[in-house]
C-alpha cells in the first residue's frame, strides 16, 4: 500500500547541502506521503530545519548555500532551472518559529498571498479570508476584529494567524519550522489538533523538538543526526521499536 | 582595621553624592538651555507683533524695511520656507528612501559598506560648501532653463540661476544624508522572518520590499522624513548663496527669500523696528521647529504603542 507512488508526496534522492564548507545534510533519502503529518526530530543543529527549507527552497536565502540531490514535488524535481519559485511557494506553504503577523490588518494578512499570486475580486478574497481562518481554527475569535491591526492578537492567535495565510494561497503542502515552541501550552495543544485535521486536506511536515508533539501528531517520522538520516519510519514503530540505539537514546531523553 | 573601613565607605559615599550632583547639573543646564532660548524668542520676537500688528506681520506681502513708510508683511517669506521646504522634501525623500532600500536590500554587502561612509560624510560636509557648489555647478544650469522657458517674455525678471529651484535642489540634496541613514537603519531593522514569510508565500524580492518592508518600517521613515523637513526648515547659509534673495510669491524661477536668509542677510544692519521684526522672524521660524518635532514626538508615541 505505502509503496505506490501516487502517496508519495515529495521525495528526496541523496540530498547533499552544503553552508559554504559546512556539509548540513549528507545523502537524505526520504518519502514523504500525502495526507500524513511527518515529524522531522533531532537535536539542534542537526539538519532537520535545513531539511524543512529546501522543501519549498528557502534556504537559498542565504548566500552560499550549495544543494547536490533532488527534491521531487510530485515527481517533479524542483531544481531544475524551469521552476517558477513563485509557483512552487504556492504549492509548497511555510509556518516558521515565530509567530510572525504582517504589520497590516488581520484581513490584509490573510488577502496578501492571493493578492500576489493575482486575485483581485473582493467577494473572491472574501471567501478565501473566511475559509483560511475557518480551516486554521481562528475564524470564531477574529471574524469581528478583521479590520484591526494584527498585531493586537495573543501570541496564539498570532500563530494560528500564520497558519491562515500560509492555508491562504491553498498549498498542498505545508511545512512548518517548530510552530509551537514560542507559544503556551494551551495554544501549543491548539495548534496541535490543527495539524491533525490540516493532514485530510494537505501534507504537513513539521520540525519539532518535542518528543512528546512528535508522538502526538505524527504519522511518520524521520530522526536526523549531524545532517544525516538515522531513521525513518512509522511514528508509532520508530518510538516503539527504534532499529537504531541512537534513535533509541533520543527518544528516550538521552541526549539532545 | 574598623576605622579602616569607615573611611573607605566614607570615600564611597562622597563619590556617590558628587556623581549624582554633577549629572543633575549638566542635566538641569540643558533643561535651562532650552528655556531661556524660549524666553528669548519669545520675548524679542512679540514686541514688534504688539506694535505693528499680527495682521500686518503675518498676512501682507509688503516687505519694506525702510526709514520712512516702513512695510514688515514676511508673508511671502515664511510662504517661501513652507514651499520650498515642501518642495524639497518631494524631491528629497523619494530618492533617500530608494537609496536606503538599495543599500538596505539589495545591494551586496561590500558595496554597501562602501557606501555607508560616503552617505556619513555627506552629512558632514558644512553647508557653506553645499551652497558654493550650488553657485558655481547648479546656477548656471537652472539660469539655461530659465532662459529657455521664459524667452521673449517682458515680465519675468530673470534671476540668473539664483532662484527657488536652485535653493529646492540643494535643499533636497542637503536632507539626504538625514533621511537616507535613518530610514536605512529602519528599514535594517525589519525582522528577517517578516521577509522570509513574504517570500514563503510566493512573493518576489521587490513585492515583498514594496508590500511588507516598507511599511513594517514605516515609523521609523515618517521619524526620518521629520527629521529631513527640521534640516531644510532651519537650513540657511546653503540656500542664501543660491537663492537670489528679493521677497517674492515663491514661484520656481523667481528671486526668493527664506525665513532663514531673511534673517542672515539683513540682522547684520538692521535696527529699531526693522531689527524688532526680524527677531518675529526668528520667532516664527522657531515655532515651526518646534512644531516639527511635536510632530515627530508623536510619531514616535504611537509607533511604541
Amino acid at each position: 500500500m505505502r509503496t505506490k507512488i501516487s502517496d508519495i508526496k515529495i521525495r528526496t534522492e541523496r540530498l547533499n547541502i552544503y553552508y559554504g564548507t559546512v556539509h548540513a545534510l549528507k545523502d537524505i533519502t526520504v518519502r514523504i506521503y500525502a495526507n500524513k503529518v511527518t515529524a522531522l526530530i533531532g537535536p539542534s543543529g542537526c539538519g532537520k530545519s535545513t531539511f524543512l527549507k529546501s522543501l519549498n527552497r528557502m534556504n537559498e536565502l542565504t548566500g552560499g548555500v550549495r544543494t547536490e540531490g533532488g527534491v521531487y514535488l510530485d515527481e517533479k524535481d524542483i531544481y531544475s532551472p524551469q521552476v517558477d519559485m513563485a509557483k512552487l511557494r504556492g504549492r509548497v506553504g511555510m509556518v516558521f518559529q515565530q509567530p510572525n503577523p504582517f504589520p497590516m490588518s488581520v484581513y490584509d494578512n490573510i488577502a496578501y498571498g492571493p493578492r500576489i499570486h493575482g486575485i483581485r475580486k473582493k467577494s473572491e478574497l472574501d471567501a478565501i479570508v473566511e475559509d483560511s481562518l475557518r480551516s486554521a481554527a481562528i475564524w470564531e475569535e477574529v471574524k469581528n476584529r478583521l479590520g484591526q491591526s494584527a498585531l493586537s492578537l495573543s501570541g496564539g492567535q498570532q500563530q494560528r494567524l500564520c497558519i491562515a495565510r500560509a492555508l491562504a494561497i491553498q498549498p498542498e503542502v505545508i511545512l512548518m519550522d517548530e510552530p509551537t515552541s514560542a507559544l503556551d501550552p494551551a495554544s501549543t495543544l491548539k495548534t496541535e489538533e490543527l495539524m491533525k485535521i490540516l493532514r485530510t486536506k494537505y501534507t504537513v511536515v513539521v520540525v519539532t523538538h518535542n518528543m512528546q508533539q512528535a508522538a502526538r501528531v505524527s504519522d511518520d517520522t524521520v530522526f536526523f543526526l549531524n545532517g544525516e538520516l538515522v531513521e525513518a519510519g512509522k511514528t508509532k514503530e520508530l518510538f516503539a521499536y527504534p532499529r537504531d540505539s541512537r534513535t533509541r537514546d533520543y527518544i528516550n531523553g538521552r541526549f539532545g | 582595621m574598623n576605622t579602616e573601613m569607615i573611611k573607605v565607605r566614607a570615600h564611597a559615599r562622597a563619590i556617590e553624592i558628587i556623581a549624582q550632583t554633577l549629572f543633575t547639573v549638566c542635566a538641569l543646564f540643558a533643561i535651562f538651555a532650552v528655556a531661556a532660548i524660549t524666553l528669548y524668542m519669545l520675548a524679542n520676537g512679540i514686541p514688534a507683533i504688539c506694535e505693528i500688528g499680527i495682521k500686518d506681520i503675518l498676512f501682507s506681502t509688503i516687505w519694506q524695511p525702510t526709514a520712512q513708510n516702513a512695510e514688515f508683511g514676511i508673508l511671502y517669506i515664511v510662504l517661501t520656507s513652507i514651499v520650498g521646504t515642501m518642495m524639497a522634501v518631494i524631491i528629497g525623500v523619494p530618492i533617500a528612501l530608494l537609496t536606503a532600500v538599495f543599500m538596505a536590500e539589495i545591494a551586496p554587502r561590500k558595496v554597501a559598506a562602501l557606501m555607508k561612509p560616503a552617505v556619513e560624510l555627506l552629512a558632514g560636509i558644512p553647508s557653506v560648501v553645499y551652497g558654493m557648489l550650488g553657485l558655481m555647478i547648479l546656477n548656471p544650469v537652472v539660469y539655461r532653463w530659465e532662459q529657455k522657458l521664459y524667452r521673449g517674455s517682458e515680465t519675468h525678471q530673470f534671476t540668473g540661476g539664483s532662484n527657488l529651484l536652485s535653493a529646492v535642489l540643494v535643499l533636497a540634496v542637503m536632507i539626504l544624508p538625514t533621511v537616507l541613514s535613518v530610514s536605512e537603519s529602519a528599514i535594517r531593522e525589519v525582522p528577517q522572518e517578516l521577509r522570509a514569510s513574504s517570500l514563503a508565500l510566493g512573493a518576489s524580492r521587490v513585492q515583498t520590499i514594496f508590500k511588507v518592508v516598507i511599511p513594517a518600517a514605516k515609523p521609523g521613515i515618517l521619524t526620518a522624513i521629520v527629521l529631513g523637513v527640521g534640516r531644510a526648515v532651519g537650513e540657511a547659509m546653503a540656500i542664501s548663496l543660491v537663492s537670489g534673495g528679493c521677497v517674492n510669491v515663491p514661484l520656481p524661477f523667481d528671486s526668493v527669500r527664506f525665513l532663514t536668509t531673511a534673517i542672515v542677510s539683513e540682522m547684520g544692519y538692521a535696527n529699531g523696528r526693522h531689527r524688532q521684526v526680524l527677531f518675529t522672524i526668528g520667532l516664527v521660524l522657531f515655532i515651526f521647529i518646534m512644531l516639527v518635532n511635536l510632530t515627530l514626538n508623536h510619531i514616535l508615541r504611537r509607533g511604541k504603542e
